[in-house]
């Protein structure tokens, strides 16, 4: 099952031109950007791990893209995406984000029931992958 | 021989045709080359090879446009010279001349010397460089007295891994940057021999020469007029006996001499102006230096 999240996500996988694109455009606007990758999919995941510090002071995308490139290069299955931040008053806070990088095969997410007292269920939801432990959740599945 | 015979076999014209003088006009980049030849006085093997880079780059951009595919030219330079001989001025110009003619993206110069590379403990450089690479990416980046990275002295220094992640984004990212390294003669000789792996590297080799009087003192015109100051007839003379003098000093830096001077001059000539407050001042007087102003100089009584 393919996650949605973010920009674009519901588009074909944008290309590396692409990608350089929309970092250019966030450039363009003075926000710093931030790569994040993680190997957990619960759509409540949050907090991803960074990759480095956010950047500032950056005027081109290929600064950005060298650290993709680093961070696919690092965790070739993980999820990765691409965070905008803009720190102008009003706003500080995140205007982009989008995924760069996915696991080639997503299993999806199981609907877990539990019953509680009486006739309650309360369900939730429970990526196939992360049965394994971090690190091994989709480099194994492959 | 056999992609020659192929070319001309598959029916590839070669008498297609391009206009390298529209390419030319296009590029805006004679207006370019005009200022470099009126703002900077001598410096002529530097602007040789400016133009020279220029061709280069006008002649590939033709060929891209006839479809000729070939690896872009490597344009990592190095300037040797003494101080004070306009190494940090002419690679802005630089960047200026790569940008028009689409070489580097932006048209910025992000200017380092080893404190900003070099981190202090271990795994503290590695990703101090990277993001100064990063800031310059698309750019120019240039490493002032770059000699100061390698120190033989000192075989647990962290120099040498800031060149080897520099040479490696040399390579690697060949289209997305432009480093210039930059240092005295002899002190970068050394750099270089220590280094080879950074000397193959480096494509360009631009040798800045120490400016002669005459030289001298058509920088000390242009500078006072872009500071809208005017040298009286005196002065004038004044000025050229001093840079005579101070040419025979010991630490003399060129045009930053020239520039020490004449604020110093200018320091004088307003104590002067302030210490006859009492009678009105013209607009000519605000802006003359006078002989007496460089004449009391430290130069002279030595």
């Amino acid at each position: 099952m393919r996650i949605t999240q973010g920009q674009f996500s519901f588009l074909p996988e944008l290309t590396d031109a692409e990608i350089l694109a929309q970092i250019d455009y966030a450039l363009e606007q003075g926000w710093a950007l931030a790569v994040e990758h993680t190997d957990d999919p619960h759509p409540k995941n949050y907090y991803w791990s960074m990759w480095g510090t956010p950047m500032f002071d950056l005027r081109d995308a290929a600064g950005v893209m060298m650290e993709v490139t680093a961070c696919r290069k690092a965790h070739p299955a993980d999820y990765i995406k691409i965070l905008a931040f803009d720190s102008n008053k009003g706003f500080e806070s995140i205007r982009m984000a989008f995924i760069v990088q996915r696991p080639e095969y997503e299993p999806g997410f199981e609907l877990v029931r539990s019953e509680g007292p009486g006739r309650v269920i309360h369900y939730s939801i429970r990526g196939y992958a992360n049965a394994r432990p971090p690190g091994e959740r989709y480099t194994a599945s492959r | 021989m056999t992609l020659l015979m192929d070319k001309a076999g598959d029916g590839a014209a070669l008498d297609q045709q391009v206009d390298l003088a529209a390419l030319y006009a296009e590029s805006n980049i004679a207006e370019t080359l005009a200022q470099l030849d009126r703002d900077l006085v001598g410096l002529v093997p530097v602007k040789t090879r400016i133009r020279e880079i220029a061709a280069l780059l006008l002649v590939e951009s033709a060929r891209r446009e006839l479809g000729i595919q070939a690896e872009p030219p490597s344009l990592h330079m190095c300037f040797t010279g003494n101080p004070g001989t306009g190494k940090t001025t002419v690679a802005r110009r630089m960047a200026d001349v790569l940008h028009r003619l689409k070489y580097i993206r932006r048209n910025h110069v992000v200017t380092v010397s080893r404190d900003d590379l070099v981190g202090q403990y271990i795994g503290h450089t590695a990703p101090k460089t990277k993001e100064v690479l990063k800031k310059a990416m698309g750019g120019v980046l240039f490493i002032d007295e770059a000699y100061y990275l390698y120190r033989p002295e000192n075989e647990r220094d962290y120099g040498q891994e800031a060149i080897e992640i520099l040479l490696q984004v040399m390579e690697d990212n060949r289209d997305d940057l432009v480093v210039i390294l930059a240092g005295y003669k002899d002190r970068m000789d050394t750099f270089f021999r220590s280094n080879p792996g950074m000397a193959s590297r480096i494509a360009h080799n631009i040798d800045f020469p120490d400016y002669g009087a005459d030289e001298l003192y058509d920088i000390a015109e242009i500078m006072m007029a872009t500071m809208h100051y005017r040298f009286d007839d005196g002065a004038a003379s004044a000025m050229r006996d001093y840079i005579a003098r101070r040419m025979q000093q010991p630490r003399f830096a060129n045009a930053r001499s020239i520039r020490n001077a004449i604020d110093r001059a200018r320091l004088r000539m307003a104590n002067r102006l302030f210490a006859q407050r009492d009678m009105p001042v013209t607009r000519l007087a605000l802006e003359t230096i006078t002989a007496e102003d460089i004449r009391v100089s430290r130069v002279f009584s030595q």
